[in-house]
């Protein structure tokens, strides 16, 4: 059942222009840092081979792109989030699931793997640029593994949050300004506190994603990120749950 | 269309009750439905049908009382009972963007149609609904009339036991008005309907039974004989050119009462049994009074509710029984 409710969303998001103008303002973006970092390491090569322990292809110019990856997700995933749930209680299609004898739990799995899709095609794309590099040189496949890992538990748990986010208004709007802002909040956190020891620390989404990057896993940080999207989708379910109860 | 006692209890619900705050949406609504049988549900707007029909299909948690849907409850098991409903919510929910077809696969999908079924399930229900040509239509597209077929097609496409459907004729032409009706009692034949009307002639023309809402509560429940009964019986609406005096018409009718509506138009209720009619129509051609109008003198629905409003509590009486 929750698969129907993934090739259904996947299917209503492709239908509609948002889906592809999300992911060709992200290939052209990323093409163009791309192509900049080609050759930065092209012009720096030379110096490169003289240090010892140099930075390779793969940390000049792959990782970059998943940084940047980062950012312009944070801003795009409110957009593809917002329509899950407040544009059908918009349209009062939303009728039609809660009339369905599939579970609440089911709908809005089915809400966010459809997302956590979208979002892995966003990230398949990205390593597959980078992995075009194979053709002229050599590569950190593992450090590629851990940005795209990281990157995948990013965007889950923005996909949940905006899922949350979405559950709570009947406007696509509302609740992309919303969720955009919970990003931030969480991406910021750290900012707010200049000792290094604070405990907002552990609250950032940054902080996190940060280890990734450097292509470091550690338990804490899976865990960090499985907390964070399981709980948003527990709260998007009691929520949808609640409005059978008050409406 | 006739019902038996003994065909099966599809639907029943308890007292049911939804209050919002302080305001009671609905107040101690009971329905029962049987296999085989149209019920319809009327009322003015706001007279709660909606809501009662959001807890009928477990769109909406009743504050209290039990619905049982061919016996399963709806609040322990929702996910099974709800595979015996169809419903048509007042809006069809309906995505706008998909085909006609697409959008039947999906909904055949969501009540669990295995894969085999659903390519003829979807045949089946356009042939039902007059949508034969319009598989590769985009939905967005339809007038609202097919949009409205889309949503009785939805309804039924997983054949199930109860199919609720919330103003199904709101915003058609006569025609398809017309169609949809015939619909419904073709529906109404083997599988049990329930629908929301705040037209009166609509419930005559398709319902076996009637349920009248009014501020939440239920007024009246009986069959459509029941209530042409209740909206005045065997009275006549008689016109006349030429009146006589009100006396001369109380001698020729002599069982009925007589008031007069207008100086033309007369209203006549028999008391007993024998119908006053041709007594009254010899007369007037003999009599030369000019016979231009006679009709069954019914009650409109304002007429109904404000009758029922004055008796509810004779009506509460009754009930209890």
């Amino acid at each position: 059942m929750i698969w129907t409710i993934v090739t259904k969303e996947l299917r209503t998001l492709f239908a509609s222009p948002l889906a592809w103008v999300v992911l060709a303002f992200l290939q052209i973006i990323l093409a163009w840092i791309f192509l900049t970092r080609v050759d930065y390491f092209l012009t720096i090569q030379a110096q490169l081979a003289r240090v010892p322990n140099a930075p390779g292809l793969t940390e000049i110019v792959v990782v970059p792109m998943f940084g940047i990856a980062s950012i312009v997700l944070l801003m795009s995933v409110p957009l593809l989030t917002m329509r899950l749930v407040a544009e059908e209680r918009r349209n009062q299609t939303m009728t039609m699931l809660m009339s369905a004898p599939i579970s609440m739990t089911q709908i809005v799995l089915g809400k966010f793997f459809a997302t956590l899709a979208f979002l892995a095609i966003v990230g398949g794309l990205i390593a597959l640029m980078g992995l075009s590099l194979l053709l002229g040189g050599r590569l950190d496949l593992g450090l590629i593994a851990a940005n795209l890992l990281g990157l995948l538990l990013l965007t889950g748990s923005f996909a949940a949050i905006g899922l949350f986010v979405s559950c709570l208004t009947t406007q696509p709007v509302v609740a992309a300004i919303g969720t955009l802002a919970a990003f931030l909040v969480l991406w910021l956190a750290n900012i707010a506190a200049s000792d290094p020891d604070s405990p907002l620390h552990l609250l950032s989404l940054l902080k996190h994603f940060e280890n990734f990057i450097n292509g470091s896993i550690a338990v804490a940080d899976l865990i960090y990120f499985a907390l964070l999207t399981a709980a948003f989708l527990i709260l998007s379910i009691r929520r949808l749950d609640a409005d059978r109860l008050r409406a | 269309m006739t019902t038996t006692a003994s065909s099966e209890l599809t639907v029943s619900a308890q007292a049911l009750t939804r209050t919002y705050g302080a305001h009671r949406a609905v107040r101690d609504v009971s329905i029962e439905l049987r296999r085989g049988e149209v019920l319809g549900l009327l009322g003015p707007n706001g007279a709660g049908k909606t809501t009662t029909m959001q807890m009928l299909t477990g769109n909406l948690a009743p504050t209290s009382g039990e619905v049982r849907i061919c016996g399963i409850d709806l609040i322990d098991l929702p996910t099974k009972a709800k595979s015996r409903i169809g419903y048509l919510p007042e809006v069809p929910p309906l995505y706008r963007e998909l085909k006609v077809d697409e959008y039947l696969r999906l909904a055949g999908r969501l009540h669990k149609l295995r894969k085999s079924a659903l390519g003829p399930a979807v045949e089946r229900v356009r042939n039902r609904c007059g949508l034969v040509d319009m598989g590769k239509r985009l939905i967005g597209s339809l007038s609202k009339g097919f949009q409205q077929r889309v949503g009785i097609a939805q309804a039924i496409i997983h054949d199930p036991d109860v199919i609720i459907l919330d103003e199904p004729t709101v915003g058609l032409d006569p025609n398809q008005i017309r169609e949809i009706r015939a619909l419904i009692r073709d529906l109404g034949r083997d599988h049990s309907v329930m629908l929301s009307t705040h037209i009166l002639p609509e419930v005559e023309a398709v319902c076996d039974r009637v349920q009248i809402l009014h501020r939440g509560e239920v007024v009246f429940n009986d069959s459509i004989a029941g209530l042409k009964q209740f909206r005045g019986g065997q009275s006549l609406q008689i016109g006349l050119r030429n009146p006589p005096p009100l006396t001369e018409l109380n001698g020729v009718a002599a069982d009925a009462e007589i008031d007069a509506i207008n100086a033309n138009l007369f209203r006549v209720c028999p008391r007993s049994g024998i119908d006053p009619t041709d007594a009254l129509v010899r007369a007037a051609v003999e009599r030369k009074w000019g016979l231009y109008l006679l009709q069954p003198a019914l009650a409109s629905l304002e007429e109904v509710f404000v009758q029922l409003t004055h008796r509810e509590d004779d009506q509460s009486e009754r009930a209890s029984e």
